[in-house]
């Protein structure tokens, strides 16, 4: 047992969004680990076909099946769980789902000769998308012997631009088969989508447009609520705003004001490297090297309020925020684990 | 072994990239940006289109989705998929160099809208545009984007009232995307699939269709069960009514791509001094060379670099510490044996050097691991050039922003 509750006690599912660049598969790996770290399986899936996953483990290209990828880091007297992963793709889950719905076996292969699995998943718009939601509620919900095979899953969404096409089965569908198969399936994947078991997370950094689209994709999931499944208000569950690559600040209050303005004073620096023993040479603007340093602290100090002004936005939607410090040397294992147990401190996990 | 070091570096240290030589030939017709999501394409394009302008050419840039602040300062407070006029306040050497700047927003579903109403009478375009297939196909088509920015590409080339087109690719999960999205587009109209499915009575005397005839009743028993018979029946009216357009659609395709091979056209690929970003770039340039397209070279965007690089990331957290441990009054090692009252009270004699030094610090170790990136990058393509744009440490949001950035790809005096 845990000794402190989370905040998304009873999501089965983790939905990680975010735009391109803002490290939502390194989020989502890290998240992986931060709830296996009690113990227990967790299924980290991705959906776009990028091995991003296979990348970030240093691992050879997933295939679609399920196979441990990490040990969580544990606690003393308590070893970690496993995180395993799984690269779905479009193509595989709808012959996956043809051989189990009409038991064409060995249908697949000739289907895909004929190309008929890529004719199908490109002329009807949201087949893809329910193919690929519906293999992750699937596996959220897969019991073996009576216990929950994974205790969570992770999913590598689309990017915040896509997320609501993506996560609005039902709607995206309504143009295929009124009554057929995919329907009922993907009334099946909206009931699981729709409800406390999935949170959508998004992933930002504290720059303008990551944080304009983490903006537009809540407004937009909010838009997309109230079709009377699942939670209260019908609508998606929103989780957490991760602030991914965080630098911390070396300057506050009156000092940050007066750095960003170009107000400081750089005798102070000119001083201090005196006082270390660091030789300056005096150019035509004064001290060279602590003028540099100077202009290191404005460029700073700008950065630092252009990054508080982007949270200060963020502040506007009241959900969980957790930050990520910026990983600088690299993303490897350690790196992942530090995200996770910084996951973990922030109640995310 | 820091000789050694000093030695690779310069060895593997890449062409420089002559941005300014590049915007200043005529014979640049059409600038390429691509690479992955989040590198700054946008801003590039924008500020290469401005620093063009400013040096007299008649400039078109071709966006498909700026930040908005930065769309607003160019003029294009709307999307409405033509080129507007961008004001060039007189800041910058506009006023004399004649040069011109207009900026448009792509519209994927209007620029889809045209040209089947270029290519229909008005009867039959109405009935495509209210197709509900076809509404699906032109609004959320993985491709459409791609191949509706090609066409917009093209189109802008044929107007001929521009003498440099930059375009910014869409932002897509692979840079590659833009070169495989609208083929993969004409083929899906073009191919025989669609073809054998909307017309298997028309088609039935066909000795190819007679041989593959049990798959294709599988083959359609497997859609119908999948898609739904009111989809398919709107496919196939709507491949009724493109049907004289199938034609068109793979022939523009190829020329925009063609167009693409000519001298007059330059791709750079953008990328930041990530792992990820990169390694996109590398698939790119090989892409590239293997399609016989023309690559100007890398631009790398917000390199982190010091004006203080002669200070070493050790020795300044060394004298970081050395400066932290005395503090004001009492001499470190007394500090040290008081430290249970006087300590915690005591501050460094310099707070502001102690702060600068760290933050120096971080920035040289940020530098060398983007260098070690780059490197990578230079061993595995040596001939591509490099150009160097600086982190900012805002967001650029108006022109005046975009010159700061042209500025960087100034070339070497």
């Amino acid at each position: 047992m845990r000794a402190r509750d989370t905040d998304w006690e009873g999501v089965r599912l983790h939905v990680i969004t975010g735009k391109g660049g803002t490290g939502k598969t390194t989020v989502a790996a890290a998240l992986a680990l931060a709830l296996a770290s009690a113990g227990g399986k967790v299924l980290l899936m991705e959906v776009e076909g990028r091995q991003g996953i296979a990348q970030l483990f240093d691992s050879p290209p997933l295939p679609y099946s399920e196979r441990k990828v990490a040990v969580a880091p544990g606690t003393p007297g308590r070893p970690g769980g496993e995180v395993h992963a799984l690269a779905a793709d479009a193509e595989s889950a709808l012959i996956e789902y043809l051989e189990m719905m009409y038991s064409l076996r060995h249908a697949g292969r000739t289907l895909t000769r004929l190309g008929v699995v890529d004719f199908a998943t490109t002329i009807a718009p949201g087949l893809r998308d329910v193919l690929l939601t519906g293999k992750a509620a699937t596996v959220a919900r897969r019991k073996v012997a009576g216990r929950y095979q994974y205790d969570a899953v992770v999913m590598d969404a689309p990017p915040t631009g896509r997320i609501g096409r993506f996560l609005n089965v039902a709607t995206e569908v309504s143009g295929l088969a009124k009554m057929g198969p995919i329907r009922g399936h993907a009334d099946t994947v909206q009931s699981v989508i729709r409800s406390p078991q999935t949170a959508v997370h998004f992933v930002t950094v504290l720059e303008e447009m990551p944080v304009q689209e983490t903006l537009d994709g809540i407004a937009e999931l909010r838009s997309l609520g109230g079709d009377g499944y699942g939670l209260g208000d019908g609508g998606f569950q929103l989780g957490g705003i991760v602030i991914n690559m965080v630098r911390p600040a070396e300057l506050t209050g009156k000092q940050l004001a007066d750095a960003a303005a170009g107000r400081l004073d750089g005798h102070d620096i000119a001083l201090g490297l005196k006082a270390a023993g660091i030789e300056d040479s005096i150019g035509p603007g004064g001290a060279e090297l602590a003028g540099s340093l100077l202009a290191e602290l404005t460029d700073h100090a700008r950065e630092v309020l252009a990054q508080q002004e982007q949270r200060q936005r963020l502040t506007a939607v009241s959900l969980p925020r957790y930050d990520l410090p910026m990983i600088a040397d690299g993303m490897d294992l350690a790196g992942l684990y530090r995200l996770a147990t910084a996951l973990q401190d922030q109640g995310a996990a | 072994m820091a000789a050694d070091s000093t030695a690779a570096e310069l060895e593997l240290a890449p062409p420089r990239l002559g941005v300014d030589r590049l915007l200043d030939d005529p014979r640049t017709r059409i600038i390429v940006c691509c690479g992955s999501g989040g590198v700054g394409k946008t801003t590039t394009a924008a500020a290469l289109g401005l620093r063009a302008a400013e040096r007299g050419r008649h400039v078109v840039v071709l966006t498909v989705d700026p930040a908005r602040r930065l769309a607003q300062s160019m003029g294009l407070g709307s999307l409405d998929n033509t080129p507007r006029p961008v004001p060039l306040d007189g800041n910058g050497a506009s006023g004399h160099s004649g040069g011109s700047l207009h900026a448009m927003m792509l519209d994927m579903k209007r620029t889809f809208d045209e040209i089947v109403e270029a290519h229909s009478d008005p009867d039959r375009a109405a009935q495509i545009l209210a197709n509900p297939f076809y509404q699906s196909l032109s609004s959320s088509f993985a491709g459409t984007q791609e191949y509706m920015a090609m066409e917009k590409l093209g189109q802008l080339r044929r107007a001929d009232e521009w003498d440099l087109i930059v375009v910014d690719t869409p932002p897509s999960r692979s840079a590659l995307d833009f070169l495989d999205a609208p083929q993969r587009l004409s083929r899906f109209l073009d191919g025989r699939l669609i073809r054998l499915l909307t017309a298997p009575t028309r088609a039935s005397g066909h000795a190819y269709l007679k041989l593959v005839n049990a798959s294709i009743g599988m083959f359609t028993g497997v859609v119908t069960k999948v898609i739904g018979a009111q989809l398919l029946r709107d496919a196939q009216t709507f491949v009724a009514a493109f049907d004289t357009m199938f034609g068109g659609f793979r022939e523009r395709a190829e020329n925009t791509y063609q167009l693409l091979q000519t001298p007059g056209t330059s791709f750079l690929v953008v990328a930041t001094p990530e792992p990820d970003a990169l390694r996109e770039a590398s698939y790119f340039v090989e892409r590239l060379s293997q399609d016989r397209m023309p690559l100007a070279g890398l631009v790398l965007n917000r390199v982190h670099r010091s004006p203080a690089a002669r200070l070493s990331a050790a020795r300044s957290l060394a004298a970081a510490e050395a400066l932290q441990a005395s503090v004001d009054g009492p001499t470190p090692a007394q500090g040290l044996a008081n430290s249970g009252a006087a300590a915690p009270a005591a501050a460094p004699r310099y707070p502001l050097a102690v702060t600068a030094l760290r933050l120096h610090a971080e920035r040289m170790q940020l530098a060398a691991a983007e260098r070690r990136l780059a490197q990578r990058f230079t061993a595995a393509h040596p001939g591509v050039p490099v150009a160097r744009i600086p982190a900012q440490p805002e967001d650029v949001h108006d022109l005046a922003g975009l010159r700061v950035i042209g500025e960087f790809f100034a070339d070497p005096a």
